[in-house]
């Protein structure tokens, strides 16, 4: 497949996008300007974005707790992230969700999520509103590699199939659920196997390869749109930071980060855009000044916000219901 | 007497009982390595090694279910979940089959093992991470309930729980875990159903537990200023439940106001001021009052939070306005 030199520029933006806000949000979360669980996403930028870039404005998408990257590649805006990570009132969710919590209905994203496995079946009733609808979206399903092991997984994917609805079950592999090695959480290693239980495409792409996910996600999205259901595809990749900034990631063999560190998806595209001609050196470097400068806003943004007023917290539980507050 | 912190009240009490009976093991989402979320569990899995400390994958049903499982065949399993709120995952394990098989199969069976499912808000863990569900384990029958607030507590509950021939739901409050006590050297088990009076008072009764018994002797130090005398009970065991203590508490002080963690709507506050109602409402001379978290789910941002959930000054104001 001829990507073109547009869609490769596209996206080596919101990976470094993607690293860049991770790692403001990480030392964020050192200094403690950021408090409650962050799950950091550095490492696994080709996935979100090799997989965002297939889907369109109107498509959706489910994300996980792990979500800074899919709301990022999905077309979330850094200034209402950033804002929500302080919990500040001009966050996407207000302060009410937090790190974990980022949703942007009019990105067509469906939502960070704390539960593990809770996608699956919400990306699938996504699809099966898609279809009801009779349009020709798709809904691309994030999770973990450790999620598989849910009954929703399970759930879902046969729902999915049966019904053929237009979902994409994007598997991020990335070793370890929470800090329990792969090995350790299930009898397989690639998690593409499952699909065979389903009767449906399953493939295992190199999940640090944005165009080997680009190209995967293609096929299945234009599947998808045609009406021929859903496709699991596992992308193998690694989380570099542990499961939650604070875990002190003991359960890690000496040497695995290093090894990963080396295939860092972000380099990897950066010589093919200069070995291709797709960019020189100094266009890549004024791009990567641009986005520290959007990063930047972002925490200015989020800075100078201020946080949700009390009577907030009574609002938004219901459309129609505002709780009883209390005095104090 | 030493000192030890609430979770290594929790951890002790299981390694005393561990030690005991090679029955008794421990699984759930990341006990072993990683010595738990929040760090319960840490040496055990050293100690005991990978068949009596074993980490599960995230799958709670999976982890209930082969907990009823293995209790069917005569183990005494403690399965940890690493936040109440997934417990909603598992709950078919727990509510159609942990609470029943016992009750349908006639009596010929018994399920002895603790779900150890750590609780409550306060650490801008969000509406996914901070729930205080008492009210759903309380409200079936079949399970039995504790919540400790100390670390002797935490050891004397957790050696009748594993003890204990059905089900019990060991309920831990997160913001707890390093908070130290004194603890007697050789602590003894505690029987459920046994409440503790935490301080002794005769103008009104505040029934508490868990995170809120701080609270509310920080209250009842406040109201004593104001020349009120408070009495704290410490339930420890929600179900089964000392209503002697709450009775005679009642019929001492006429005034009662019971303070949790959870959404006040459908809590489990709310039974306890039915029983009270249903069987002192002649002794009382005002309102039972609940001081709970609003009908909301737990929000992000910290102001929000604090909001939410109950705190000192709530119990103060509620105490008042029976005067």
């Amino acid at each position: 497949m001829k990507i073109s030199n547009e869609t490769i520029i596209e996206m080596y933006e919101k990976m470094v996008k993607i690293r860049k806000f991770e790692t403001r949000a990480m030392n964020l979360f050192a200094e403690g300007q950021v408090g409650g669980f962050v799950h950091l996403y550095i490492g696994e930028e080709a996935v979100a974005t090799g997989a965002c870039e297939s889907l369109r404005d109107d498509d959706y998408i489910t994300s996980t707790h792990r979500g800074h990257g899919h709301i990022l590649a999905k077309g979330g805006d850094m200034k209402y992230m950033m804002a929500e990570l302080f919990g500040k009132e001009t966050g996407y969710c207000k302060g009410k969700g937090g790190s974990m919590h980022i949703a942007d209905a009019t990105k067509g994203i469906l939502g960070a999520n704390g539960i593990v496995g809770a996608g699956h079946n919400i990306a699938t009733g996504a699809g099966l509103g898609i279809q009801y609808k009779g349009t020709d979206q798709v809904c691309a399903c994030f999770f973990g590699d450790a999620s598989t092991n849910q009954s929703t997984f399970h759930e879902g994917l046969n729902l999915a199939s049966t019904w053929k609805l237009p979902v994409v079950f994007i598997c991020e592999n990335n070793g370890y659920g929470i800090s329990v090695s792969q090995a350790r959480h299930q009898n397989i290693t690639d998690i593409s196997q499952r699909a065979v239980s389903y009767n449906i495409p399953g493939i295992t792409v190199d999940g640090n390869d944005v165009f080997a996910v680009f190209e995967a996600v293609q096929e299945a999205v234009a599947r998808a749109r045609k009406g021929q259901g859903p496709t699991l595809i596992e992308c193998k990749t690694y989380r570099w930071r542990g499961h939650f900034e604070g875990d002190p990631t003991v359960y890690r063999p000496e040497g695995e980060l290093e090894q990963w560190k080396k295939k860092d998806p972000i380099p990897r595209v950066e010589k093919y855009i200069l070995d291709n001609q797709v960019m020189t050196q100094a266009e890549m470097d004024k791009l990567n000044e641009k986005i520290d400068a959007l990063v930047e806003e972002a925490v200015d943004f989020a800075l100078a916000s201020k946080f949700p007023d009390i009577s907030s917290a009574v609002e938004d539980v219901y459309t129609d219901i505002v709780e009883e507050g209390r005095s104090r | 007497m030493r000192e030890l912190t609430y979770g290594q009240g929790i951890k002790e009490g299981m390694r005393i009982k561990m030690l005991e009976n090679p029955d008794v093991f421990i699984f759930g989402e990341d006990v072993g390595l990683f010595g738990g979320c929040f760090g319960v569990t840490s040496g055990l899995f050293e100690e005991f090694g990978e068949k009596r400390v074993r980490d599960t994958p995230i799958s709670e049903g999976a982890i209930i279910g082969a907990a009823v499982g293995a209790a069917a065949v005569g183990l005494r399993p403690i399965p940890e979940l690493m936040f109440v709120d997934f417990a909603t995952v598992g709950m078919d394990q727990l509510v159609n089959q942990a609470a029943k098989m016992r009750y349908m199969f006639g009596g010929k069976l018994k399920l002895p093992m603790v779900v150890r499912l750590p609780s409550g808000g306060g650490v801008a863990a969000a509406a996914q991470h901070s729930q205080s569900l008492e009210a759903w384990f309380t409200h079936v029958p079949g399970l039995k309930v504790v919540y400790p607030s100390n670390a002797q507590d935490a050891i004397g509950l957790m050696l009748t729980a594993i003890d204990d021939d059905n089900p019990v739901i060991y309920l831990e409050n997160k913001t707890l875990y390093a908070v130290a006590s004194q603890v007697e050297d050789e602590v003894k088990p505690i029987p459920l159903g046994k409440a503790n009076i935490k301080r002794e008072g005769s103008d009104v009764t505040i029934i508490t537990y868990g995170k809120q018994v701080y609270d509310s002797l920080k209250a009842a130090e406040m109201l004593e200023k104001d020349g009120i005398d408070v009495e704290v009970i410490d339930l420890r065991s929600l179900y089964p439940l000392d209503t002697e203590a709450i009775f005679e508490s009642v019929k001492k002080t006429h005034k009662v106001v019971i303070v949790s963690e959870e959404a006040k709507r459908g809590s489990y506050a709310g039974e306890l001021a039915a029983i009270i109602a249903d069987e002192c409402f002649y002794e009382c001379d005002a309102p039972i009052k609940r001081v709970c978290a609003l009908n909301t789910p737990i929000p992000f941002s910290g102001n929000l939070e604090a909001y939410v959930l109950p705190n000192a000054d709530d119990v103060v104001q509620a105490v008042k306005s029976l005067f």
